[in-house]
């Protein structure tokens, strides 16, 4: 693992502070993804907080790090992350989804710190992997980060990706797998299985990493071990639960893609240590 | 005297070549058909700044995207069958919504492909391309045009759609036509009828102009290389001018340029109009002339086109 420090405990008090903020700001909103937006908070989290060369007071500096979050549905995670991390005033969350709001319900590159707009699934690693193409021939020197859904990649375009990327050996992309076992229907694996996963991305040519995708410390180590990798391109697999943090929602394909009514966030808030 | 003859994928070939060596930010990701779309000669000339990411048209859209946020200008260059129809979605999310400066040029468009048949015979991109926000459709006539389209859009940011056919067509624009993207040319002046034509029908358009002075008739015609923007400002103009439009495309009747110029036309002036176009239907294997001819597409389908839209037309 790097050297450099990192403070676990703070990092998951602010896993603790986002589940509440991404509840209310879906809440105040009256639509959007909670469930797969709880499942990523710990991969965001170590991604621009730990891992990611970024400069929130200037976006569009050339040799950051790039992130494309690929599951666009996913919103609330990306925008309270991006929110906390300086790129944008907090206050705005409350925007989200809203008309005339940069804060679109699927995630829109007029937000500060997005690079692209997604939301049509399946559409982010092969952005990644141009990204990393374009970076050879302009000979900079950054990572490319992109997280994706494990119902998204029933999407055909991540396998012609997958093929890219190991084809022209993309050691700068490190794809992560928001692994949370469910999609808007059911479980992924009732409606289009998806196992052996590691060995399917394996065997296109990646350098593949199973870990918790709620433990800091693994995730850490799984981006420092991506940084080591040479010659292919990483995929994580982050095994994570759907509405993590919230009883009544983790596991329950119910809660992909609507808020919660009062009395529901009331209790959800409580169960995550109150406001 | 004919003119002389050149197919508008290898003036794109020599151009994209040209451009490359302008300007080290052109990259080309191909499908892999650039033997055939000509990109081949920038491929051998910038290796390094050239991609063959195989059949799988979804990736190379999206690579395409990727290469451009690092401040790249890429070109995309496949058949246009599979260009705009395999990755419609990307070209509707990943480049359009996010306005990104990507160059699509697809190649063998329209039934003049010929004997590959129904399957590669691209009828429909004009139409599907131009509904999207954000993007510039072109629509080139000759050799000569598309070297000029491909250094313009080069020059422009945002996305384009480039269509351009195999087999050689006839040089009718001349080295010192100007060529602005969004203003379409006046090749030939006329008060009776006026034929708008794009791509390939051009020279259709220019011969049928020549028999129908043999029969008294004095026919303006317009080459509309851009379809979007599309030129709303000649096509009213020769509406009050002429008072009737005949519209001739390599491509299916509903939603291309003929659609294009009626949607002018119906909102500011409706004059008669009538649309030389394929017919709502797939084509075949055939040689290309044999093709044009049977789907209606030839001189002689715009020359009855233009008599029978003076027929309609308003004191005729």
């Amino acid at each position: 693992m790097d050297t450099k420090k990192v403070d676990i405990e703070e990092l998951q008090g602010l896993a603790r502070r986002f589940r509440k903020e991404i509840l209310r700001t879906i809440y105040e909103a009256g639509s959007g993804h909670p469930g797969g937006s709880l499942s990523a908070v710990e991969i965001l989290i170590a991604l621009y907080y730990y891992k990611m060369k970024h400069k929130p007071e200037n976006p569009s500096w050339p040799l950051r790090d790039r992130f494309i979050m690929s599951k666009g549905h996913a919103s609330p995670v990306v925008y309270v992350t991006l929110a906390n991390r300086g790129y944008f005033p907090k206050e705005e969350l409350k925007t989200f989804r809203k008309l005339g709001s940069r804060l679109q319900g699927h995630v829109h590159i007029g937000v500060p710190g997005v690079e692209l707009s997604t939301g049509s699934l399946g559409q982010g690693l092969s952005v990644a992997n141009g990204i990393a193409l374009g970076a050879k021939i302009k000979k900079e020197n950054f990572n490319v980060y992109c997280l994706l859904g494990d119902g998204e990649i029933q999407e055909g375009q991540n396998w012609e990706a997958a093929m890219t990327a190991s084809h022209h050996k993309l050691d700068k992309v490190c794809a992560i797998l928001d692994r949370n076992m469910v999609q808007e229907n059911g479980p992924v694996s009732e409606i289009k299985n998806e196992d052996p996963l590691a060995d399917k991305w394996r065997s296109f040519g990646w350098h593949t990493i199973e870990i918790d995708g709620h433990d800091f410390k693994k995730i850490i180590s799984a981006l420092d071990e991506f940084d080591t990798v040479r010659g292919k391109p990483t995929f994580i697999i982050a095994r994570t639960t759907k509405g993590k943090g919230v009883s009544f929602m983790e596991g329950q394909a119910k809660w992909h893609g609507k808020a919660p009514k009062k009395d529901e966030y009331e209790k959800a808030i409580k169960e995550l240590g109150g406001e | 005297m004919s003119p002389e003859v050149k197919a508008t994928r290898d003036a794109f070939g020599e151009a994209l070549m040209e451009l490359g060596r302008e300007n080290r930010n052109v990259v080309v990701v191909s499908g892999d058909l650039e033997d055939s779309t000509r990109a081949e000669r920038f491929k051998k000339e910038f290796p390094e700044r050239f991609f063959n990411l195989g059949i799988a048209e979804q990736d190379i859209l999206g690579s395409a995207v990727g290469l451009s946020l690092v401040g790249l200008i890429p070109f995309a260059s496949s058949f246009a069958v599979f260009l705009t129809n395999r990755a419609y979605g990307i070209l509707r999310i990943s480049i359009c919504y996010n306005r990104r400066n990507v160059k699509l040029v697809g190649s063998h468009a329209g039934l003049t492909v010929g004997e590959d048949g129904a399957t590669a015979q691209c009828l429909e991109d004009l139409a599907i391309t131009r509904v999207l926000p954000n993007i510039t459709v072109l629509a080139p006539a000759d050799g000569l045009e598309t070297k000029k389209a491909t250094k313009a859009i080069a020059d422009m940011r945002g996305p384009v759609y480039m269509r351009l056919g195999r087999f050689a067509v006839p040089t009718i624009t001349k080295e010192k036509d100007p060529f602005v993207i969004g203003k379409a040319d006046t090749l030939r002046a006329g008060r009776d009828v006026t034929l708008i034509a794009c791509g390939i029908m051009v020279w259709e358009a220019l011969k049928a102009a020549d028999a129908l002075l043999d029969k008294g008739i004095n026919a303006r015609v317009i080459n509309m290389h851009t379809i979007k923007p599309i030129d709303a400002a000649i096509i009213t103009n020769a509406a009050r001018e002429t008072g009737a439009i005949v519209t001739c495309e390599e491509h299916q009747i509903n939603g291309g340029l003929g659609s294009a110029v009626a949607e002018v036309l119906v909102k500011k002036n409706p004059v008669p109009v009538e649309m030389v176009a394929v017919g709502d239907s797939f084509g075949e294997s055939g040689s290309p002339d044999e093709l044009l001819a049977k789907y209606h597409l030839k001189d002689v389908d715009i020359i009855r086109a233009a008599q029978k839209v003076l027929g309609r037309k308003k004191g005729a």
